[in-house]
């Protein structure tokens, strides 16, 4: 028998649960695997790697790990075109985040999503606005921007963010030792 | 005159400064005024595949500073605009999600109240000023200019919070613009395809194959420019031009161009006003001489 093959006493029936309860992940069960979303899918077109349809499906059926510490909940380019034309409204885009945001968690830390929380702490937005970017506003007439991190730093420092993108936080850790691959 | 403040976001005011600054030198000529907010920061796009709360407590933060000034907010980048209407839909309705992002937010001595509204510039455009309007300030029409215009995602959809602005399935809104400033707008395969620019940190090779498809579809299509209103999209079919021909093949010299850019040309102002030097691909088309 193949290796893939899917061993139903690893699979975690409460994981569709945990996801229902993420905000964006609400109407996940709603599924009824038309293929709509995957039919829809311009990152689908081209990469076979992303298929929304097969990972609703791994979550419902329980699949967590293989779900959550995988490298292709990060291909949904968060078009929406799937969102538009799903029969059931399972809010495909908003059930990625979701995912995502459970993924973070249990220690798939993404260095894309480090690299944007490592910018926002520095620089209190994605792209630093410093004196070269600055001189090159003013000599296309527009009004120098001041960067504003203490703000951002104090939420963060809130939510703890900064502290869950460079591992620090303890959690569930069921991708804690392959990361994100 | 109705002021909005102007959002800029993260992109724009680094690699869009093309895009602001047209929009900057047209809107009071259109009958709607521009205010700067230094409160505005990141509207809390990019944390959303993060943490949730925080990505709300980011756009509450900008939504606030613009209801402190009594504003609505006109954006530029599509992603921001459809960022900042959830969470600001989001906020109003949702009173524990309310409470527990106004505790956050209270460390910045800041509240959201649920006071504002968010618009597109090119809903503005539509909406606000109108086309006739558009066309009564076009002084130099680009006539014969064949513009293909790229939506994009989030200028559109999610269509439920855009409150039945324009058809996500078949949109007209800029193919209007594009004819109101007297050029052709062009129809091309795969008009409502995404630019890729969401996948370009992780996985380059598919988001340029996404950008790459569009360029190809343009250029068959006859099209002497494109155009868009998003900065992230224009990163990919104008400054990602180049990569995208090399690392997925064809060969397109297709000037892209923001919106604002053209209407500006069409308004009589010249090249430079618009800061056409910007645009990474040579923009190398015959436009009416600039009165202005």
């Amino acid at each position: 028998m193949a290796d893939d093959v899917i061993d139903a006493d690893e699979l975690d029936p409460g994981f569709k649960y945990e996801i229902s309860k993420q905000p964006g992940g609400e109407n996940l069960k709603l599924c009824f695997q038309c293929g709509t979303c995957s039919g829809t899918c311009p990152v689908r077109a081209i990469n076979d790697k992303y298929n929304p349809r097969r990972i609703i499906r791994m979550a419902l059926l329980g699949m967590r790990k293989e779900v959550l510490c995988s490298d292709f909940i990060w291909l949904c380019s968060t078009c929406y075109a799937c969102h538009e034309r799903c029969p059931q409204n399972v809010r495909i885009p908003e059930l990625m985040f979701a995912i995502r945001n459970i993924a973070l968690r249990e220690g798939n830390i993404h260095p894309v999503y480090k690299g944007y929380v490592d910018a926002l702490d520095g620089h209190g937005r994605l792209l630093e606005v410093g004196e070269f970017e600055n001189e090159k506003r003013v000599k296309y007439g527009l009004p120098p921007i001041a960067e504003e991190k203490e703000r951002v730093r104090k939420i963060f420092h809130h939510t703890r963010i900064k502290d869950r993108t460079d591992g620090k936080l303890k959690g569930g850790e069921a991708c804690a030792t392959e990361g994100s691959k | 005159m109705k002021s909005y403040a102007l959002f800029l976001g993260c992109t724009v005011p680094v690699r869009g400064m093309h895009y602001e600054a047209s929009a900057r030198l047209i809107s009071d000529k259109l009958g709607f005024h521009l205010v700067d907010v230094p409160e505005f920061g990141c509207c809390g796009f990019p944390l959303e595949g993060a943490d949730h709360l925080t990505s709300y407590v980011m756009a509450a933060m900008s939504l606030a500073a613009a209801e402190r000034k009594d504003l609505d907010i006109v954006t530029l980048c599509s992603a921001c605009t459809a960022t900042l209407t959830k969470a600001n839909k989001k906020l109003k309705e949702d009173r524990a999600l309310r409470e527990e992002v106004n505790k956050v937010l209270a460390e910045t001595g800041a509240e959201f109240k649920g006071k504002t509204n968010i618009k597109h510039f090119a809903r503005v455009l539509v909406e606000e000023v109108g086309y006739d309007k558009i066309k009564a300030a076009v002084t130099n029409p680009l006539t014969g200019l064949k513009v293909a215009a790229h939506y994009g995602c989030h200028y559109l959809k999610p269509s439920e919070i855009y409150e039945g602005f324009d058809s996500s399935e078949r949109p007209v809104t800029l193919d209007k613009l594009i004819e109101a400033i007297g050029a052709t707008h062009i129809e091309y395969e795969d008009k409502l395809q995404c630019c890729g620019g969401g996948i370009l940190g992780f996985d380059e090779l598919s988001a340029l194959k996404m950008t790459q498809s569009k360029l190809q579809h343009i250029k068959e299509a006859g099209a002497d420019a494109m155009t868009f209103i998003c900065p992230f999209c224009a990163v990919m079919y104008d400054a990602n031009q180049k990569t995208a021909e090399m690392k997925v093949g064809g060969k397109f010299a297709l000037p892209g161009l923001y919106f604002p850019q053209l209407l500006g040309l069409a308004m009589g102002y010249t090249p430079k006003q618009v800061a056409l030097d910007l645009n990474r691909v040579k923009v190398n088309l015959k436009f009416p001489e600039a009165k202005a």
